[in-house]
């Protein structure tokens, strides 16, 4: 198995998957926290849909794919967040009528052309390249740097939203980060897990860490260790057993939140 | 001068004007009543001094002497917090942030501040605890906590004892009385009438327009044109 191992990893392709799904997972897991608390779960998955609505459109109107998609994607983001704050339609029934949309006109969009639908469904891990390497690092440090600068007032915002509006806070600005940065996730982990599990690393991490721990700092640290160490040891489950790799994060991913849901149960029963 | 003034504002919710002709004056050290029947105008009236949603028409403007990172908000307990992973210390902690510009790292100030303020309402020993675990009551508390590390001049406070019990509600009162008595004005929206005699300086009795505005010893001895049936029951 370790001579396996030491072949895989000879090249480079294996190399960049490592790095891009550790930082890819990290940046989700951190953005997931603040969308579980605000109840915004479901844009996540509103999102991919809408990336993949986008990639197709690019593709057969011959358009850079990350250029079109990724403005399209975060403005997206922006709208869903702003329609999720007091405005008729409710913000899930919302997410579900752009999620419904997009994969319409995704379908629509990739016929007649030949895109490979199932590798943006599910994502291939050898797809990945240097230049995604690149953006994935420089995504995560962002979002790293922002958490770390502004962490106090993510918490405030996230808590009580209305507190710091009384205060006269601009929380419209922070929403339009977290939207910004929601949406780049979502338009790099497209390629690497796929858009029907790009969610599951934004979401899962959150929620696992919020079966264990009860302050924010320590679920904030928790999202994102329990993100990565999750991506690496599906990772490698993944090469050895040759499965789709982000089926088995997503999997993987379950077992954990089974686990913690487990571990809460018995603390509170 | 005063810190809060409310010129002929109206205020609609989805279109439907809820409130209408509205003038008054807050001044430092008030503790202004608002109340009124559901549907009223009370909630948006919060809700526009708070800045959430825009006056249709008139103005409201703060005084010289108040910045809007001086009004802090006491809100009815909401269900969006109840699970919410935060430690009490970091929920009164975050009350320090209205005041910062644009980095948001605690000073030791900052922390000694919240520490005497969890001291002051009596939930120092709660503070690892995880907020969604505590009682409404303590809830409440630790909410004021987080007010008061804002450096208030000015609490607004909604509805704050709905679920409590008698005794939380009554603390809860004394706590909000004794902050007014240290200099900050208050403006609290309540169902309880008993409550409003007891502690409140000014009353604004709506009913989707101002029925009274003026000093409780003139709403109480009935010098607003009101029957004595329809003040019991606001």
């Amino acid at each position: 198995m370790l001579d396996y191992l030491k072949i895989l990893f000879s090249g480079n392709i294996l190399w960049y998957a490592l790095i891009v799904g550790c930082l890819l997972s990290m940046t989700a897991a951190l953005l997931g926290v603040t969308l579980v608390l605000k109840k915004y779960a479901m844009i996540g998955d509103g999102l991919s849909h809408v990336s993949f609505a986008a990639l197709s459109v690019a593709v057969a109107t011959g358009q850079s794919p990350m250029a079109f998609s990724l403005p399209v994607v975060a403005l997206t983001a922006f709208l869903l967040l702003r329609l999720s704050e007091g405005s008729k339609i409710k913000g899930d029934a919302a997410v579900a009528v752009v999620s419904a949309a997009a994969l319409a006109i995704g379908a629509i969009a990739a016929r007649g052309s030949n895109i490979d639908i199932e590798s943006y469904m599910f994502g291939s891990i050898v797809a990945v390249n240097l230049s995604d390497v690149i953006l994935t690092a420089l995504l995560a440090t962002a979002v790293i740097a922002i958490y770390v600068l502004f962490y106090n007032r993510i918490f405030a915002i996230t808590f009580d939203e209305t507190y710091v509006k009384a205060g006269g806070g601009h929380t419209w600005l922070y929403n339009a980060i977290m939207a910004l940065l929601t949406a780049l996730a979502v338009v790099v982990g497209l390629r690497l897990v796929g858009a029907l599990l790009i969610s599951a690393l934004i979401i899962f991490p959150a929620l696992t860490a919020m079966r264990l721990f009860k302050s924010f700092r320590k679920v904030v640290i928790a999202a994102a260790v329990i993100g990565v160490v999750s991506f690496l040891t599906a990772l490698f489950v993944s090469v050895l057993l040759d499965a789709p790799t982000g089926a088995c994060v997503v999997l993987f991913d379950l077992v954990i939140f089974g686990m913690a849901s487990l571990i809460h149960w018995r603390k509170t029963a | 001068m005063a810190l809060l003034t409310c010129q002929n504002i109206s205020l609609a919710y989805e279109r439907h004007t809820v409130l209408s002709e509205l003038s008054f004056q807050v001044h430092a050290g008030n503790y202004l009543c608002i109340i009124g029947e559901n549907g009223s105008g009370k909630s948006s009236l919060i809700k526009a001094i708070l800045g959430l949603i825009p006056t249709v028409n008139g103005t409201i403007s703060l005084g010289e002497e108040l910045s809007k990172h001086e009004i802090a908000y006491l809100p009815q307990q909401n269900a969006a917090q109840k699970d919410f992973p935060a430690s009490v210390y970091e929920v009164v902690l975050s009350g320090r942030l209205s005041s910062k510009r644009f980095f948001s790292f605690y000073s030791r100030k900052d922390k000694q501040e919240a520490e005497a303020n969890m001291e002051r309402l009596g939930v120092l020993s709660l503070k690892d605890k995880s907020f969604r675990e505590l009682s409404g009551g303590q809830q409440q508390r630790v909410l004021l906590a987080r007010a008061f590390s804002t450096d208030m001049k000015l609490l607004i406070v909604d509805e704050p004892t709905v679920g409590l019990d008698a005794y939380a509600t009554a603390e809860l009162y004394r706590m909000i009385a004794e902050i007014n008595a240290s200099g900050v004005a208050v403006i609290m929206v309540t169902h309880d009438v008993e409550a409003a005699k007891k502690y409140a300086t000014h009353i604004l009795y709506l009913q989707n327009k101002p029925l009274f505005f003026g000093s409780k010893k003139d709403y109480f001895s009935g010098n607003h044109g009101e029957s004595e049936e329809n003040r019991d029951n606001a």
